[in-house]
């Protein structure tokens, strides 16, 4: 019998959730298409935890929804995508760190648009403010050119803190959904590779091999290959990052690199990614089928991929016209949407990632040791 | 007036052998339209209940766990028909499942190991990956694909056969009281008719004609689009009959199941843990003979021949864990004469039963996975398995109603799928496949998975021989 424990669930979407999960548990259909059947089959009844885990563990494939045979009309009015996808997004919130950031995920969209164009405007006025206006409007590509205009200590203190503290907010956040999630035993290495495996390739992205359906039963594999191409991009950028680090402390090689450094070929492919998959999964959203959108987005995920989209190409930009005039208008620009997006990360649709990631985790820890 | 279109080959019908009739037979070169009565999110029959197909073969292959030779399908056969099978089509069904998992990999359709809790059906039976609504929609990619014209929304209305010989056929679209476009009538002729409409379970009025009023009251479990009509028009046009026409399979399924289309998730497995009450508060068989899966296609007659069709399913605590979840919770109380009056029986006459049956019950050890010793004693009817005082707070009660899943009538058809007509000659160009005709092969009982591969068999045969025919 699976029960639902109204009690125990705090809010709508957590009761649609264990509704629709009560029937599903009788059915099974959908049990090889993803993870989340068999891990809603380890249960029998359907508390808060057990069904924010769950609605974590979706990657939103789809293909459940046109192989229902309880999909509305029918009076069961099964359609797990999107049950899932509306509690997902309400759970952010739940599990966000320091609690008061909760309300950031309300009305999501409007509020990283204008932490994005504050975060440019800031960067632009301080730049103004602090330099030789001279120096704003020069063509320089010697090294140091960049830090001219900021000096790289202040770069490093700004975007070093920054980025730590995200880091710790997600990290927190992580910590706040695994309790609620319940108790494990130990977990193993074998678990976190497992999950590590079923992240890096979205295993779970393709309807159980046939494809992703976000169209139609016609199942197509674009919405894995773009966001394996901004996934790939934003850690391939992560790394130039990383590695112009490196050598300017651990090296003494001063930015700008040259063409062919680690560091700019890192960064042009990351930032190619970081164009192609943004736009691609832009047009995908536009055709998704009607039946799979969930009104609760709030322009979150919008939000998201034309924040990736605007790092990549004021990144892009400044590569190409890194010698002009405009250099350094374009690294105010380009500074301050990573500014945006680092602060961003913790509270926004980037943490769709760390809680997928943490649901795998889970699950792969749960069905290598059955629980 | 009327528009008037032609094809080569007419499919009535949207689900498992309908398709595989409309991808054959436009391979075998044939211009194909398929009228399925539903509209599209409703498409495909029972095939979208399905959940697996039964196929013969001499090794496991990675998902079917072991080899299940033809011979031992055949044994299973006759064992659940006692031998009402047309032995020649039951061997060419069978011998031709061989084939079936390469040709609906080949059409889309994938496969997976058996869904938990049917362990043991994964030797056996084909599971399709995300059940039998993905297994159609693979399929329809298909025939979309291969240029099958495929009309939703659009019921058969007429045909017109002169002396066994297809001629013509009217259809009409948009035809439900809810359409929201005007309905269409068109006139279709075609070389060939392959009927693949399925039963007529969803024909209340039909199923009255065998059982009376109580049909009211029967649940049906898959689409309420299997009326009969195309069964009924072949019939009346010199069709000969097969299978018995006062017999449809019927289980004993959750009394809360909507009135169509509840599928799987209304049964329900409780039966052999507690005792089963009619509305009169009083036991009427057996509940523990035997496994619930050998059991739980007679307590659908069982119930059927209870007052209003309703059996009251009793269990205490110690069971609520013993069986699969089910969709509806149970009522629950923490008295048996709270839990009478949940659902409407005399609180004294239930006591007294379920007084008699703890005193009857002797002592044991309850194992639920063997025939254990937990039986009654001077009890009728006994109980003779699983038998526990009902003693336990809080106690449940599920409802129970007969479900119907299929009718055995149908057309009688020869090894090329044509239909056979009431003077033993075969028709031209009237072929049947799917349930219409599963009687030829299933004449009583039911095998798991047995229905698909019926249809998947005689869908291919029927296009390929109705394509043949518009050839020659």
């Amino acid at each position: 019998m699976s029960a639902i424990n109204l009690v125990d669930l705090a809010s709508q979407s957590q009761e649609e959730v264990a509704r629709q999960m009560g029937v599903c548990n009788a059915c099974r259909y959908c049990e090889g298409l993803c993870a989340v059947f068999p891990a809603m089959e380890l249960r029998r009844t359907f508390g808060s935890g057990d069904v924010d885990y769950l609605s974590n563990l979706c990657h939103n494939c789809g293909a459940c929804y046109f192989d229902c045979q309880y999909a509305p009309s029918h009076e069961f009015a099964i359609n797990v995508p999107v049950a899932m996808a509306e509690l997902r997004e309400e759970s952010y919130a739940r599990y966000a760190w320091p609690g008061v950031a909760a309300g950031l995920f309300q009305r999501n969209g409007v509020k990283m648009s204008v932490l994005s164009a504050l975060a440019v405007a800031l960067f632009i006025i301080a730049f103004a403010a602090w330099s030789d206006p001279e120096v704003l409007f020069a063509a320089d590509a010697s090294p140091g050119a960049f830090y001219a205009i900021m000096p790289h200590n202040w770069m490093v203190a700004i975007f070093g803190s920054v980025f730590l503290f995200s880091i710790l907010a997600c990290i927190m956040s992580i910590r706040n959904f695994w309790r609620a999630g319940g108790p494990t035993g130990p977990l193993s290495i074998g678990d976190l590779w497992q999950s590590v495996m079923d992240a890096s390739r979205l295993r779970y992205l393709d309807g159980g091999g046939m494809g992703c359906m976000t169209e139609s039963e016609r199942p197509s594999d674009k919405r894995r290959l773009y966001h394996h191409f901004t996934f790939y991009g934003l850690m391939l950028c992560l790394a130039s990052t990383a590695s112009g680090t490196l050598f300017h402390y651990a090296f003494d090689w001063i930015a700008p690199y040259p063409i062919w450094s680690p560091t700019v070929i890192m960064g042009t492919l990351g930032g190619i990614g970081l164009i192609i998959g943004p736009l691609g999964l832009l047009k995908e959203r536009k055709k998704k089928a009607p039946a799979l959108k969930s009104e609760s987005d709030g322009g979150m995920g919008l939000a998201f991929l034309w924040m990736l989209f605007a790092v990549s190409v004021t990144g892009m930009g400044l590569l190409i016209l890194r010698e002009t005039s405009v250099m350094n208008i374009l690294l105010a620009i380009h500074l301050g949407t990573v500014f945006a997006l680092f602060l961003a990360f913790p509270y926004g649709k980037f943490v769709h990632g760390i809680y997928r990631f943490t649901a795998l985790v889970r699950h792969a820890h749960e069905q290598r040791h059955h629980r | 007036m009327t528009e008037k279109l032609t094809f080569d080959v007419l499919v009535a019908g949207g689900g498992n052998a309908a398709l595989c009739a409309a991808l054959a037979a436009t391979k075998g070169g044939a211009k194909v339209l398929v009228v399925e009565a539903a509209p599209k999110a409703w498409r495909g029959g029972n095939t979208r209940h399905t959940r697996n197909m039964r196929v013969a073969h001499d090794e496991g292959n990675g998902i079917l766990t072991g080899p299940y030779p033809k011979d031992e399908f055949m044994d299973d056969l006759m064992r659940v028909t006692k031998g009402n099978t047309d032995s020649d089509l039951a061997n060419l069904t069978l011998e031709k499942s061989k084939e079936l998992w390469d040709f609906l990999y080949g059409q889309g359709v994938r496969f997976q190991p058996s869904l938990g809790g049917t362990l043991s059906l994964g030797r056996t039976n084909a599971f399709f990956l995300g059940g039998g609504r993905s297994m159609l929609n693979a399929l329809y990619r298909a025939a979309e694909d291969a240029g099958v014209t495929i009309l939703y929304d659009t019921r058969l209305n007429s045909l017109k056969i002169e002396d066994g010989f297809f001629v013509s056929a009217e259809i009409e679209s948009h035809w439900q009281d809810d359409a929201t476009e005007p309905a269409v009538k068109r006139e279709i002729s075609a070389r060939s008719f392959v009927a693949a409409a399925g039963g007529f379970e969803a024909n209340i009025e039909w199923l009255k004609e065998a059982w009376g009023p109580a049909a009211e009251n029967f649940l049906i479990r898959g689409t309420p689009y299997n009326k009969g009509h195309v069964l009924r028009t072949l019939l009346d046009a010199g069709v000969q009959a097969v299978g018995d026409p006062k017999q449809c399979h019927a289980v004993a399924i959750d009394g809360r199941a909507p009135k169509f289309d509840g599928g799987i998730v209304t049964r329900l497995d409780c039966v052999p843990f507690g005792v089963v009450l009619n509305t009169k508060g009083e036991r009427f068989y057996d509940e523990g003979e035997d496994f619930w899966p050998k059991r739980y296609a007679i307590w659908g007659r069982l119930v059927a021949a209870q007052p209003d069709q309703v059996g009251h399913v009793i269990i205490d605590s110690k069971a609520i864990n013993d069986f699969m979840p089910s969709v509806f919770p149970p009522e629950k109380a923490d008295t048996l004469d709270e839990l009478a009056g949940k659902i409407g029986l005399d609180p004294g006459a239930m006591k007294a039963t379920i007084d008699t049956f703890n005193g009857a019950c002797r002592p044991g050890t309850f194992d639920a996975s063997i025939h254990d010793d937990c039986h009654t004693e001077g009890l009728t009817p006994p109980k003779s398995h699983w038998a526990r005082p009902i003693t336990e707070p809080p106690f449940y009660a599920y409802t129970l109603r007969p479900g119907i899943t299929f009718t055995y009538l149908g057309v009688k058809v020869n090894s090329d799928a044509r239909m056979v007509m009431t003077d033993g000659t075969a028709s031209a160009n009237l072929f049947a496949a799917g349930e219409i005709m599963a009687g030829n092969v299933l004449g009583e009982g039911y095998l798991a998975g047995i229905g698909m591969t019926i249809g998947s068999v005689f869908g291919r045969i029927a296009g390929e021989e109705a394509a043949r025919y518009v050839r020659n």
